[in-house]
């Protein structure tokens, strides 16, 4: 069985700030991570092969340096890692970008010949774009069921998946379908492992990072990258912080009024 | 399509890799030049104080009759019977849509037992129900709502569609819009109408809310969105006379590749401050754990999460998992309302980007009150009693 996880790198935007005083963005030494939620999917990936067996896949579309992203998970445990990496993917939307990874999927699966008894699995959400349209996409074009925000992931025999989807903060829904699937996980699912020095050694020295560009992959000029999106980024803008103070007085009536009156107006109660 | 830098105008004044979210441009010899990084945002074209950027696009090519989709659609999900409340959000956002389009506004639904409540959609701006029935539908499949929507979209051709962003929505919209290959946009927080080309123009946060981007589908039809729930307003100021179509479907289990096993309720055990849209923390202020208890009834009356100081939870009078700060939790709700806090920088670094700070301390030269959007300078005990009761008659006016 063949497990294939997508992973992207992404800046680490809990540091991205705004500068007040120019305000631009500042990003100065932001390092780029793997997509938190990305570990999750990987830990899942792997603890799935020790579970069952199988080989864990992972593929990233991105530029050269996120080959970092996938050294540091084969140093997890992955067995085989592509980066899937052309000027031509430059500025895919997420339809592009499920157009990609899903040509990518398919020529793995070809070319190793396997029974069509695969999972994918993604983050539910990248937080630079937070846009969680990747997976089910990604599932319409390889035409397999999705279960989209996993907690909890089982296999049994006859290819039968049983999950846990968080439907709503109160509500959890337990979930049957078969292989061939595709999930995309919460964080809640697991812990995700940390690279052990051995890992770290092989990662680096036994394994390699395969780079795959439009050609390898078959893909269609018209059909990647800006031209296969149909959405087209207009404008990047930086929210305007509200600055104003306002310094309620009177009464403490007359405080909690024109608070909730403010607060109104802001949309927030 | 590209990115195109004059290097004779350019300055090297580094505004530009300022502005780039993902470092795709750097100063190579006095001029910017574009790397391998880059994804075509354009961020960098609007930073330019000199106009030495331009982002070169290629010539629009419709990849559809546009002029054959005419309409807007909401579609409405439920629970337990009941049409989630983003959906009248919807219709609000979307008849001032259609207003403009000259268009009409279309509410789908599908699921069963609603035939009693469907005129009512007329109040809310609707000019249509489409109405999908079978029983199956009283819970929620993947891939029937896709199977279903496509044909229907396919079929009438709407030029808008609205789904809200809850974990059903962001399931279903983008299986939905890959398999008509349509453009979506994901958690909009803005949505407007370019008039001459009847474009839409869709604002959602990017990076961590550091960032917004206006996001448009120029060339295809139909123009999709999800959008997060309570950002616009439900109206009933425009009656309509609701026109329902109602479509019935034999529909049963084996037609859907996933089954439902069981739907198990539980109670809220983890918290979860950081997806939290509301947080009311308490600090050193609040006195002892008891004190916590208006501070508490504050959060409940809001729907809040209930937050603290670290004092506050070194000294066991709330939970430590609902620290905020440094050492605790880094949030960013809509609003962070902090009750006799301080405001010691490790406490600011974890909730100063949440979009509306209230303050409320005694101390008017408490840190806390930079960074304050709204100052109540005052006791805490007198002050949040009088705030929840406002806020629970404001709730059960709404
Ligand atoms: C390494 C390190 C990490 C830390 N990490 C964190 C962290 O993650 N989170 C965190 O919160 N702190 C953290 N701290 C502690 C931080 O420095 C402060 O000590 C702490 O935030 C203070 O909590 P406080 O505001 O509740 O208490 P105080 O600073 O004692 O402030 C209490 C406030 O309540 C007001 N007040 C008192 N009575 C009333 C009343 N009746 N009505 C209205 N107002 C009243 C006072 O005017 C005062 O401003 C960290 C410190 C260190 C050194
Ligand atoms: N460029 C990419 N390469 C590989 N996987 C991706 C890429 N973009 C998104 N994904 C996957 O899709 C998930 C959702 O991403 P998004 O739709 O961008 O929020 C991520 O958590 C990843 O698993």
């Amino acid at each position: 069985m063949k497990v294939f996880v997508c992973i992207k790198q992404v800046p680490g935007v809990s540091e991205v700030k705004i500068d007040p005083k120019t305000n631009t963005l500042v990003r100065e030494g932001i390092p780029s991570i793997i997509n938190p939620h990305d570990k999750h999917a990987i830990e899942l990936g792997i603890s799935i092969k020790e579970e069952y067996g199988g080989e864990v896949i992972a593929l990233s579309m991105g530029p050269p340096q996120a080959e970092k992203a996938l050294r540091e998970v084969l140093s997890m445990g992955v067995d085989k890692a592509y980066l899937l990496t052309d000027r031509a993917f430059a500025g895919a939307d997420t339809l592009a970008t499920s157009h990609t990874l899903a040509l990518a999927i398919k020529k793995l699966l070809k070319e190793t010949n396997v029974e069509q008894k695969y999972i994918v699995i993604c983050g539910t959400q990248a937080i630079d774009g937070d846009t969680a349209q990747v997976g089910p996409e990604l599932a319409e074009e390889l035409n397999i069921p999705q279960i989209t925000y996993v907690l909890k992931f089982r296999l049994e025999e006859d290819d039968k998946v049983i999950v846990e989807r968080a439907f709503r903060t109160e509500e959890v829904v337990e979930i049957e379908t078969r292989l061939p699937v595709l999930v995309s996980v919460v964080k809640e699912i697991n812990v995700p492992r940390m690279p052990g020095v051995q890992g770290i050694v092989n990662a680096y020295q036994n394994k390699e990072v395969i780079y795959l560009n439009a050609d390898d992959i078959g893909a269609d000029k018209s059909e990647i990258g800006l031209n296969g999106s149909m959405t087209e980024v207009w404008k990047i803008f930086i929210p305007e912080k509200k600055v104003d103070h306002v310094v309620l007085t009177g009464t403490i009536d007359e405080m909690v009024r024109e608070l909730c009156i403010n607060l109104h107006d802001d949309k927030v109660i | 399509m590209s990115i195109i830098i004059d290097s004779e105008q350019c300055t090297a004044c580094e505004s530009c890799i300022v502005a780039c979210p993902y470092g795709g441009i750097e100063i190579i010899e006095g001029s910017a030049v574009i790397t391998p990084d880059c994804n075509l945002c354009g961020a960098c074209v609007d930073a330019c104080p000199v106009e030495a950027i331009t982002l070169e696009r290629t010539e629009y090519i419709d990849k559809v009759d546009k002029s054959q989709f005419k309409g807007v659609w909401v579609i409405a999900e439920h629970y337990g019977g009941e049409i989630h409340k983003v959906a009248y959000q919807l219709l609000g956002k979307g008849r001032q849509l259609a207003d403009i389009l000259k268009t009409d506004l279309t509410i789908v639904i599908l699921g069963t037992n609603f035939d009693q409540i469907l005129s009512s959609f007329g109040d809310y701006g609707a000019d249509r129900v489409i109405y999908v029935e079978s029983k199956i539908l009283k819970h929620y499949y993947s891939d029937i709502y896709v199977n279903l929507l496509s044909d229907l979209v396919s079929e009438r051709k709407p030029e808008i569609i609205l789904i809200g962003a809850t974990p059903t929505g962001r399931d279903f919209a983008p299986r939905l819009a890959k398999r008509l290959n349509a453009g979506l946009t994901a958690d909009c927080t803005g949505l407007e109408i370019e008039e001459e080309t009847r474009n839409l123009r869709q604002t959602r946060p990017t990076f961590g809310g550091n960032l917004m981007a206006t996001i448009r589908t120029p060339i295809s039809r139909p123009q999709m969105a999800t959008v997060r729930p309570g950002i616009f307003k439900a109206s009933n100021e425009t009656k309509k006379k609701i026109k329902i179509i109602k479509i019935e479907k034999d529909l049963n289990e084996t037609d859907s590749v996933t089954k439902v096993l069981k739907v198990i309720k539980k109670q809220k055990t983890t918290v979860n401050l950081e997806d939290a849209e509301i947080i009311v923390s308490g600090g050193r202020g609040v006195g002892s754990k008891e004190g916590f208890k208006i501070i508490k009834d504050l959060a409940d009356a809001l729907g809040a999460e209930l937050g603290g100081s670290r004092v506050t939870t070194e000294l066991n009078w709330v939970e430590p998992d609902r620290q905020v700060g440094q050492t605790g939790k880094t949030v960013s709700p809509k609003l962070y309302i902090a009750c006799g806090i301080s405001g010691a920088i490790q406490h600011l670094v974890g909730m100063q980007n949440s979009e509306i700070i209230v303050a409320i301390n005694r101390d008017k030269d408490a840190p806390i009150f930079g960074i304050a959007h709204y100052c109540l300078v005052g006791d805490l005990h007198e002050i949040v009693p009088i705030l929840t009761k406002e806020v629970r008659k404001i709730k059960s006016e709404d």
